[in-house]
């Protein structure tokens, strides 16, 4: 944490992910009512309506409540994501690096398996089959990142199983399930972690994408799904899908810059 | 047989196994849920009766268990056919065939976009790590790596093709020009310039930032000390040793970002209404049919094994240190 605060623009990266947290948080009391809902006359021009500080869409409805809306879903399905790619990269390589022998060499088959497919192609084929619920989308980007965690952590179970404390732990005579969890698992999260930023921003582009190709859950507001409905109208009215966009900018943006703030401090490497 | 000739077909041989759990994994998973393509092109006709409905599970074999469908696919892949697509009504092999060289194009001009200017910008920034020059260049490509493709090519085609009309705002060719030979070449390449470049730009960040970091890297090493000390020019320092040595996991990284940007063609292709493989897989999704995305899924695998291979033999070209029998 001590190398979050000697950077600048980590920390206004940090700033702007809070306020956006707080913003997703308190999204049905900052802009009550359903943000689908037609709020006024269509197409007003940004910064022209007070009541409409971002103007309309070409059905009426507020851009600024589409957007405040909007955040709670790119937050969410990008902590969850890093949630479950984290956990399942974590179980998987974490075994793959104990077990070793024939229990590894399948289960690094299957990580190489989904290396060579493109991320994205998988999660069109699960939206496609398990529907554009919040859990199927989540599911679905999961499963293009999760090899990255499962990579690194097997990488730093077998530097960490020929060390000497884990040698001293089993001459004691523990369980290799405790010497696994208590003694490896601490010592190995701490890399694999530094992956999160990258993958919740990954997650959250991801996201935008398959939202903005209408496989999204359309009574979901998303960015990716602003930014396609105001396809239609790029010659008229640009700034429907150039906002929505600026915001999942500036969001990305700052979770990569804590990110490489976080990465520095939990590698303990120098910043450089 | 020579050691590199043997190290490719070790290589071939060891991606079977990774294959077929591919293709059973994605089987599996596509034949999980209910509805199929025949569902979905009854639909798209307007609804038909039970009888025709049966009829075309039979001739697609969705009549069978999911097991015994496995079992037929395999058999058919083995044999290196890839089905019949029920949307199209055409074989997926052809359908391939007629779409992959626009992506190929798309993708091959992108990485070389991406890597020549990502490498030379990232020298640039890497020449003086911390100075004005390397804060700007990273700075940018920081912002440039965290923007979403579709967007940035929708914001590029409001530029260029719809404010100042330079360029075409989608597809692949002009239709019915009548172009043939040189001229149909450049209409292509015209229309795929905004394509190339929105695919190109969020990469061209991600090489920039490697060579940067890797040059940063170099300026501890001792060969450095050595060069300095030998009474070697500066530029020639630069170039010839740090850059040469933090090009490398460059090359590399070449390897690794083929699957993703396959996946990120979809939505270029999709914004510029370009007719590849990446909207064959938008496509195959909308037609539910399953055959049809098994073999796109199967046939970017394969892209992607042959891509690292590449990427393998061009290495051990470039760094003396991968002999034979190294990997």
């Amino acid at each position: 944490m001590a190398g979050l605060l000697k950077r600048p623009e980590a920390l206004a990266g940090g700033a702007v992910l809070l306020a956006l947290a707080l913003i997703a948080l308190a999204a049905p009391l900052l802009s009550p009512g359903d943000p689908l809902a037609i709020a006024g006359k269509p197409l007003i021009l940004p910064l022209t309506d007070a009541a409409h500080p971002l103007g309309t869409d070409r059905l009426g409805r507020d851009l600024l409540a589409g957007l405040i809306h909007g955040a709670r879903t790119s937050m969410t399905v990008g902590l969850l994501v890093a949630v479950v790619a984290l956990s399942a990269g974590m179980i998987v390589g974490t075994v793959a690096g104990l077990a070793g022998g024939w229990t590894e060499a399948v289960l690094m088959r299957l990580v190489e398996a989904f290396q060579i497919v493109p991320g994205f192609l998988l999660a069109l084929a699960l939206v496609s089959v398990a529907g554009p619920s919040l859990a199927g989308v989540v599911l679905a980007i999961a499963l293009g990142a999760w090899t990255g965690p499962a990579r690194l952590a097997r990488s730093r179970v077998l530097a960490l199983r020929e060390s000497e404390f884990v040698a001293a732990a089993r001459v004691l005579g523990l369980h290799p399930a405790e010497i696994a969890f208590r003694q490896i698992m601490p010592l190995a999260l701490p890399p694999v972690l530094s992956l999160t930023a990258i993958i919740v921003a990954g997650a959250i582009l991801t996201e935008a994408a398959l939202s903005f190709l209408g496989l999204g859950n359309p009574n979901v507001v998303t960015w990716g799904g602003m930014i396609a409905e105001g396809r239609n109208q790029l010659r008229s009215a640009a700034w429907l899908s150039i906002i929505p966009g600026l915001a999942l900018v500036i969001t990305v943006v700052s979770t990569y810059l804590v990110g490489e703030a976080l990465t520095d401090s939990l590698t303990e490497r120098r910043p450089r | 047989m020579t050691p590199a000739l043997r190290r490719i077909l070790g290589r071939l041989i060891g991606s079977i196994p990774v294959l077929l759990i591919v293709v059973i994994g994605v089987f599996l998973l596509l034949n999980s849920a209910g509805g199929d393509a025949v569902d979905a092109y009854l639909a798209s006709i307007g609804g038909g009766d039970a009888g025709l409905a049966a009829k075309l599970r039979a001739e697609h074999g969705l009549d069978q268990s999911i097991w015994r469908r496995l079992i037929f696919t395999l058999g058919r892949l083995a044999q290196g056919d890839l089905g019949w697509s029920v949307a199209l009504n055409r074989p997926i092999a052809a359908v391939i065939a007629e779409r992959l060289p626009n992506t190929l194009w798309l993708m091959g001009s992108a990485t070389a976009l991406s890597f020549l200017a990502g490498s030379a910008l990232g020298i640039l920034a890497g020449r003086r790590p911390g100075s004005a020059v390397d804060r700007l260049l990273s700075g940018g490509s920081l912002l440039l790596y965290s923007i979403p493709g579709f967007w940035l090519g929708l914001v590029l085609s409001v530029i260029f093709a719809v404010q100042l009309r330079w360029l075409p705002v989608s597809g692949i060719e002009t239709i019915a020009s009548g172009k043939t030979g040189m001229d149909r070449a450049l209409d292509i390449a015209w229309h795929l310039v905004l394509p190339v470049s929105t695919l190109g730009m969020i990469y061209l960040a991600l090489f920039l930032r490697v060579m940067r970091s890797g040059m940063a890297e170099a300026w501890s090493q001792d060969y450095i000390l050595a060069a300095r000390a030998r009474g070697l020019s500066e530029s020639r320092i630069v170039l010839n040793h740090a850059a040469r040595n933090a090009l490398l996991p460059l090359i590399t990284l070449l390897g690794l970002q083929a699957a993703s940007m396959l996946g990120g063609s979809v939505v270029v292709e999709s914004v510029f209404g370009v007719p590849g493989f990446g909207r064959l897989a938008q496509e195959a999704v909308a037609g539910r049919d399953t055959p049809l995305l098994l073999g796109v899924i199967l046939v970017s695998a394969v892209l992607v094994i042959l891509t690292n291979l590449l990427v393998d033999l061009a290495y051990g070209v470039i760094d003396p240190r991968v002999g034979r029998g190294g990997t």
